[in-house]
Formats: C-alpha cells, sequence, structure tokens
C-alpha cells in the first residue's frame, strides 16, 4: 500500500479500475485495450453504462461479452459480436477512417505530454526490458477523438524523457501536433492508482486535477518523474462503492 | 489447384532454411501444429513474419528456428511476455535474432499492398514516433494530389504464409468464419501457401456465413484437427486460456522450456499424438 489506504477494503487498483470505469459513458463507442481498460470497461457495462459499445482490435465490433477475455480475440468476444470485420478494415476503415469515439488504453511509459511508450525500456538495440510493441496503440491513441489511458504513476513509469516514443498523445504539447500533419485532439484523461491527471488547456502539460483519497499532494509529485503540476482546484475522488467492488472481484474471478 | 498432403509433407516440401514465412493467425486460427512440425523437422534460418506473434512463435524462437523476426506485436495476450523472444532479443539465446519492428496499421497495409500488386503501402501512422528511427523501410512521400505527407512500407511478401481454417471441400476451396485478421491477406500476398483445416467437407459457401478463399491461391492443404490448439478454431473448440497463463511458466525457464519442447514436440511424431499427450498430461 502506498496511500494511506491500510484500512481501506479495496486496493489502489480497484481505484484505478473503478474511477477509469466511471469515465465511460452510456452509448460511447469505445476501443478498448486489453487488461485494465478491458475489465473498467466490462464493470461500466454492468453499472452505469449498459450501452456501452465495446470494440476489439480483432475486428470483433459492438461484443457483449458475459466474462471479460483474456486476450483481444478471446472466442467470448469472437461469439458475441454484432459483426467481425478483418484487420484491413479495422485498422484502415474503423481507425485510421476514424469511425471510434474513445481509444482506452495501458501504457508501460508516460511523458509530460501524453506520448506512450509499450516498446522498450532502456535502449532499444541494448534493452532493459523489451516489452510487447505498438499493436494498434498509435492508431488507437491517434484516431479516436478521446482517449482515457491507465498506468501506475511511479518514477519508473511518469519519466522526463520516454525510453522509446511508441505512441504519440500531444508530442511537444502546445499546437505541435499540427507539425507533424496531425489534428488536434479531443479530451485525454490518464487515469492512475494515485490520482486522475488532464492536460493544461493550452500547453497540454498533464496536470494532476485528482488523487485518490488518503493520497497526498507529496506523494504523486515523488511519484512522478518531472516537475508535475498540481491543479489550483485539487479533487479527491470518491471511493469505490460496494456494489463496484463486488461487481469488479466477480469479473476478476471469471479472468482466472 | 492445392495439392492434399499430411503436415509432414508439405513442410518438408514447402518450408526451406533461409525462406521468408509468416504463419499468421489474429488470437483465432493460428496454426500451431504447423509451427510445431517446422520445429520437429529442425528447421532453422527463417525469417519469421507475423503481426502477433505469441507461444507458437516462442516455440519456434526458443527452438531456434529463426534468424529474423518481423512483428508488430509480441507477447502473451493478457498475460505478459514471451519469454524465449525476450531471451532471443536481449541475450542472444540460443542465437542472435535480428528484428524488424512496425505497427499493427503498418503491418496491415503492408499485407493488403502485397495481396494487391503493389510495391508498397501508403497510410497514415508513425509520425512523430520513435519507429523510423528503428526501421529503415518506413518512409515518407508527400501525396500528389494534397502534398500532405504520408507514411509508407514495402509490400510484405512472403515466400510462404501458412494459416488455419475450420475447413475445406474435396477441389481445396477453404472456408473459415469468426476473426479472420489477415488470413486472406497473408495466403494472397506469400509466393507459396500451405493451409492447415480442422475437416474435409464435401463443399464450402458462403451462404451460411464466413469467409471462402478459392483454391487456385492455394499449394497445399492440410487436414489437422485441432491444428490451432492452443489458439482456437470457433465452431470447433475455444480457446485454451489455461494453457496460455500456464505457457508463462515453462517458458520463463530455459531449461524447462527445452524440456516441453523434447517431451510434447521432438518426442511426438505428429500433432495427433502431440494433442493426445497434452490431453494425458498437464501441459507439462
Amino acid at each position: 500500500m502506498r496511500g494511506n489506504m491500510a484500512e481501506a477494503n479495496y486496493t489502489e487498483s480497484d481505484m484505478m479500475v473503478v474511477t477509469a470505469s466511471r469515465f465511460l459513458r452510456d452509448g460511447e463507442v469505445v476501443f478498448i485495450g486489453i487488461g485494465l481498460p478491458s475489465l473498467a470497461t466490462n464493470l461500466a457495462k454492468r453499472l452505469h453504462a449498459p450501452g456501452i459499445v465495446m470494440n476489439y482490435e480483432s475486428g470483433t465490433l459492438d461484443t457483449k461479452p458475459a466474462k471479460p477475455p483474456l486476450s483481444i480475440g478471446d472466442d467470448e468476444l469472437s461469439l458475441k459480436a454484432l459483426a467481425i470485420v478483418s484487420g484491413p478494415e479495422m485498422f484502415r476503415y474503423g481507425l485510421q477512417g476514424g469511425t471510434f469515439e474513445t481509444g482506452f488504453l495501458a501504457a508501460a511509459q508516460i511523458d509530460r505530454y501524453a506520448n506512450l511508450n509499450t516498446t522498450v525500456i532502456g535502449d532499444y538495440w541494448n534493452p532493459k526490458v523489451r516489452l510487447p510493441g505498438a499493436g494498434g496503440a498509435p492508431e488507437i491513441a491517434r484516431f479516436c477523438n478521446r482517449s482515457i489511458i491507465m498506468l501506475k504513476q511511479t518514477r519508473r513509469s511518469f519519466v522526463e524523457q520516454l525510453d522509446f516514443v511508441t505512441t504519440i498523445g500531444y508530442w511537444k504539447g502546445g499546437d505541435s501536433l499540427s507539425e507533424i500533419g496531425y489534428s488536434a485532439k479531443g479530451s485525454l484523461t490518464v487515469i492512475t492508482d494515485l490520482g486522475i491527471l488532464e492536460p493544461d488547456p493550452v500547453s497540454k502539460e498533464l496536470v494532476q486535477t485528482h488523487i485518490h483519497q488518503g493520497v497526498t499532494i507529496e506523494q504523486v509529485k515523488e511519484s512522478t518523474g518531472w516537475d508535475l503540476r498540481i491543479a489550483p482546484l485539487l479533487k479527491t475522488t470518491t471511493p469505490p462503492a460496494e456494489k463496484e467492488l463486488t461487481i469488479l472481484n466477480e469479473l476478476r474471478e471469471m479472468l482466472t | 489447384m492445392p495439392e492434399f498432403l499430411d503436415l509432414s509433407e508439405a513442410v518438408r516440401k514447402y518450408v526451406k532454411p533461409g525462406m521468408s514465412v509468416a504463419l499468421e493467425g489474429f488470437t483465432h486460427l493460428i496454426p500451431h501444429a504447423a509451427g510445431l512440425e517446422i520445429i520437429r523437422q529442425k528447421i532453422a534460418h527463417l525469417t519469421l513474419i507475423r503481426m502477433t506473434p505469441d507461444i507458437i512463435y516462442d516455440q519456434m524462437v526458443g527452438s531456434g528456428c529463426a534468424d529474423k523476426l518481423v512483428f508488430s506485436w509480441g507477447g502473451n495476450p493478457g498475460i505478459g511476455s514471451l519469454h524465449r523472444l525476450r531471451d532471443a532479443y536481449e541475450h542472444e539465446y540460443p542465437h542472435r535474432m535480428e528484428i524488424l519492428e512496425h505497427t499493427h496499421a503498418a503491418l496491415v497495409n503492408a499485407w493488403v499492398a502485397g495481396a494487391s500488386g503493389m510495391p508498397c503501402a501508403i497510410f497514415k501512422g508513425y509520425r512523430g514516433t520513435g519507429y523510423p528511427g528503428i526501421n529503415p523501410d518506413i518512409r515518407f512521400i508527400d501525396c500528389p494530389y494534397t502534398g500532405v505527407e504520408l507514411t509508407t512500407v514495402p509490400a510484405m511478401n512472403p515466400d510462404l504464409s501458412i494459416v488455419h481454417a475450420q475447413k475445406a471441400d474435396r477441389a481445396g476451396n477453404v472456408w473459415l468464419k469468426g476473426i479472420i485478421g489477415i488470413q486472406k491477406e497473408a495466403i494472397l500476398a506469400a509466393s507459396k501457401s500451405i493451409v492447415t483445416v480442422e475437416e474435409i467437407a464435401e463443399s464450402v459457401d458462403e451462404k451460411s456465413g464466413g469467409m471462402v478463399i478459392p483454391r487456385w491461391v492455394i499449394d497445399a492443404v492440410c487436414c489437422v484437427p485441432k491444428g490451432a490448439f492452443p489458439s482456437y478454431a470457433e465452431g470447433y473448440y475455444n480457446r485454451d486460456n489455461t494453457f496460455y497463463i500456464r505457457w508463462d511458466k515453462i517458458s520463463a525457464d530455459r531449461e524447462k522450456f527445452a524440456r516441453w519442447i523434447e517431451e510434447y514436440v521432438m518426442s511426438t511424431s505428429d500433432f495427433k499424438e502431440f494433442i493426445d499427450k497434452i490431453n494425458a498430461g498437464q501441459h507439462g
């Protein structure tokens, strides 16, 4: 426990998943990454967002899994999908064509402009840790207007400089995206085990806007590898409700 | 028109050292049986291509089949690392392996270009990322109509593609259903292709859904029931997620991996024996 949560009946991971799930809206068309984003979306669907439209990279459109999938291509996703499209259709028409509203991703590293690394820790040619790589992340982040990103907030993951730029968020901040021919991005939210960060409207630098109950300002600053800005009106998130925890635990049990 | 061959014959006939080979499958219909047969026949120096190398590529890389890997996401989905792939890349074990890395979008477009007879693919992407710095195949061109900068990668045209499908008819037309990923493009883009299937049916068509790949673009069809295990064939068997979870432990250790390959692959004569042994044991 990094926060003052020893007395709580939930973990930091629970807090992160529950907070992320609350950001999803009923009816929203979401492109879902595997792992925590998938868990959070499946939770939202069973609570406040029964009409959320779940889409996975395997080409499974508007799928309604009865249990959260282990991979993006589980039979559960395929059998419960409205439609299944091929890889080219998913990436060329679906993503590049801009048909998905929200992209929901996890990452290993993030920088102050919400650029992400899922490729390698250390030098690319002589890595400390080889990560899986890009997959669909660059396009999911780039071609969905809204992005939600989940990762733990630590000095190893919130870094001054990424070891490798896999996925562009706001690139160098401000309106620098236009320099590389990209349109401006809609909203972007980073949800961590310690709180929530959102970009400054002008500079696009991530600012800590919320902390979870029991977390301190010193703690989020210490857990961030750059000089983290704190919002003037820092808010505290609402702890998980009993119902949220019950369903989350049920989903986790189904996964294993 | 395709020949109907035993898998071992097809691999012996079409897979040669030094070739570029794609065993495609996006989570579904992964040609595991074919990959294990390549290991069994100890074919090395391959350039292995696949968008999502997972367990079967971990097994092939760990067994020393690959000199080079072309990929866009290399992991055990939902679980974590591919330990043999990482060991090859990070520690050159069992030997040095070159990698050429892309994004899914780039490889999807490269496959489409390969299937379309185009020299390259044009798409948006990669700008601002670290990939152009590590992959010299990623280049940029100006759109002749708008002047907008676009990204280009070379077409994907391997020597051989291998995919799994649900069934083929007696003429060798192949039918598949469910997550189809890049299966069709992989066959069309390759010089030669092998399709393993769950069963041979009297006839196949698209009237009840699914997709047919016509016989004249396929070189060999091999009937290998459960040939995608631990991946799956929709309508036949589900994905064995417990095997994927167990693989994390088996592959994490060099010795344990070597024992598993020896016991389950090298000591079995074909995929049927492999499946029987898997069913009898606890996956190692």
